[in-house]
């Protein structure tokens, strides 16, 4: 399948959104509004669940079904407050000990005046600071779009995993053919060469894990849920200095120029 | 110096005028050039601009200034030792014109990449020193600026040493793709380590400051200040008219917004910088 063909299919009406995922991979899911700061984003849903019994928080975009949970979830578009309310989950994972499941499906943090005069880019900014130390394991997986920084806000995890269909970005490939010649109609031959599918983040060492979306999506589930529980059960094992270690190095070696 | 009635002459080597541009670093325009200020429109001769820090003497403005100037009005003379100066960008994701907008750049900047690392002393004091450059990309973040910036933060916590850091930037780049993305969290890991050990960064954000280096290590710093009038934030002014459909406040995502909203420490004029940094500096000497 070409790139295009991918967006395409990471952006379509019908496909799941993060609160599928929440119910049907966890079991007792409380979820935990606001970030104490200014408000509750609802293009980030968080709380406390059960993966196969094991206690996880869990933190998802959650784009909505219907156009009006949509609007009233900002499509997935989320502002400063999203990603603090994100942080303060996952700080309070870290007391009490548990993992931290991510789901991420987002066009981009929101881009608006209400997001830039309360610090879109400083929320982003303190979670890259706060999660690669974050004393506890983290998964995070592209279930549809991976927009830029508003994707990496929640994407600074232990192992990032992607639906085979998902893409992951550093610019919208409308933005990026706009910039480039002009024509933002130009998406097909952009998302060629952002190289953002699955299969060319995989090669390029982003991600670790390409997850199959067979014709019966209920299978995704099925194998997300017990390949979830077993990577964290693994990340759990390794001593919390080890583990951060890791996590430094696995972000440290991505972009190494050859020296000269 | 390239002499006026040379200027528009092409040069038999186009190499030999770019190695020139390397060696003097600081673009060779005439001093009796004028130019005219963007804010208070007065004309000014870019010598006399260029003595005055690039700053305009009537209102103020402050022009963009390239790195090399910047580390000379900050750093101790001949204090700056710099480090991975050769390291250069490659076509990583084969993107279509890249190579040549990264030719174009270095002709442009004379600089091999969009950020200059290094150490250096200021007031006398030790430290690192890292200066983004406008005139390469508008200081995009690609591969290279996120290692060379990685290896100034690894270095400091190694030996020490607080980091101080101009910023100018679009963003990450988008011609390195996915990778580009990733030096944002690459550079905050770098930074994290560095605060974790009890060091000290301060950030000066210039014009303009947006994208993937504000959501990352230029709002990281301890202390976070700006040049007035510099535009900060996240999307583009233009990315957020679209969205928004409708024109935006006058001083919106400038300096002056941000210190309102509680997102800088200061604004800080480029002539009282080097004092601010000194005072800074002198201020986190441990024991004293």
């Amino acid at each position: 399948m070409e790139a295009y063909e991918r967006l395409a299919a990471s952006r379509a009406k019908n496909r799941p959104t993060g609160m599928s995922y929440i119910h049907n991979i966890f079991t007792d899911f409380l979820e935990m509004h606001g970030d104490r700061r200014f408000g509750d984003d609802k293009a980030v849903v968080g709380g406390i669940a059960r993966l196969c019994g094991m206690p996880v928080t869990v933190i998802a975009h959650e784009k909505g079904v219907g156009t009006k949970e949509k609007i009233s979830r900002n499509f997935g578009s989320a502002h400063p407050e999203g990603y603090r309310k994100a942080l303060r989950l996952m700080k309070q994972a870290e007391k009490f000990k548990r993992p931290v499941v991510c789901f991420v499906d987002t066009a981009g943090a929101f881009c608006g005046i209400s997001a830039e005069e309360r610090g879109e880019g400083e929320a982003i900014a303190e979670n890259l600071k706060e999660m690669i130390t974050l004393k506890t394991p983290i998964l995070s997986v592209f279930i549809g779009e991976g927009g830029s920084g508003g994707a990496l806000g929640l994407a600074v995890a232990d192992e990032v995993w992607m639906l085979e269909n998902a893409y992951y970005s550093v610019i919208s490939p409308e933005g990026c053919a706009s910039i480039l010649w002009k024509d933002s109609s130009k998406v097909k031959e952009a998302a060629e060469c952002l190289k953002l599918t699955a299969d060319d983040l995989f090669r390029m060492k982003v991600i670790e894990r390409i997850i199959p979306e067979p014709e019966n999506f209920g299978e995704v589930y099925e194998n997300l849920q017990s390949e979830l529980y077993h990577t964290l059960l693994l990340k759990e094992a390794l001593k919390p200095e080890d583990m951060l270690q890791q996590r430094y190095d696995r972000f440290r070696r991505l972009g190494v120029p050859a020296q000269k | 110096m390239m002499l006026t009635k040379n200027f528009f002459k092409k040069p038999e080597n186009p190499l030999e005028w770019y190695d020139n541009r390397t060696k003097n670093s600081i673009p060779d325009i005439p001093d009796q050039m004028c130019i005219s200020c963007p804010k208070c429109k007065a004309i000014l001769l870019t010598g006399d601009l260029n003595e005055n820090a690039r700053v305009c003497p009537k209102c103020g403005y402050h022009f963009r200034m390239n790195a090399r100037q910047r580390v000379g009005m900050i750093a101790d003379e001949n204090s700056f030792s710099e480090m991975d100066a050769e390291m250069r960008s490659t076509n990583l994701i084969g993107f279509p014109n890249y190579d040549k907008k990264l030719w174009h750049a270095r002709l442009e900047s004379g600089e091999n990449e969009a950020v200059i690392c290094g150490t250096a002393q200021i007031g006398g004091f030790p430290c690192c020193l890292f200066v983004m450059e406008p005139h390469f990309m508008m200081g995009s973040m690609g591969t290279v600026v996120g290692e060379k910036i990685t290896r100034l933060f690894e270095y400091a916590a190694e030996k020490s040493l607080p980091v101080i850091g101009f910023t100018v930037s679009g963003g990450a780049r988008m011609q390195e793709g996915i990778l580009s993305l990733m030096q944002m969290a690459k550079t905050s890991a770098a930074v994290k380590r560095h605060s974790d050990q009890g060091n000290l960064y301060v950030a000066i954000l210039t014009d303009p400051t947006t994208g993937g280096v504000t959501a990352s290590f230029a709002m990281e710093a301890d202390i976070i200040v700006a040049e007035p009038g510099a535009l900060i934030g996240f999307a583009g002014p233009r990315v957020i008219e679209q969205t928004m459909r409708q024109k935006l406040p006058p001083n919106f995502q400038r300096s002056e917004f941000l210190l309102e909203k509680g997102f800088l420490d200061d604004i800080v004029p480029r002539g009282r910088q080097r004092d601010y940094l000194v005072s800074l500096l002198s201020l986190h000497q441990r024991g004293s």
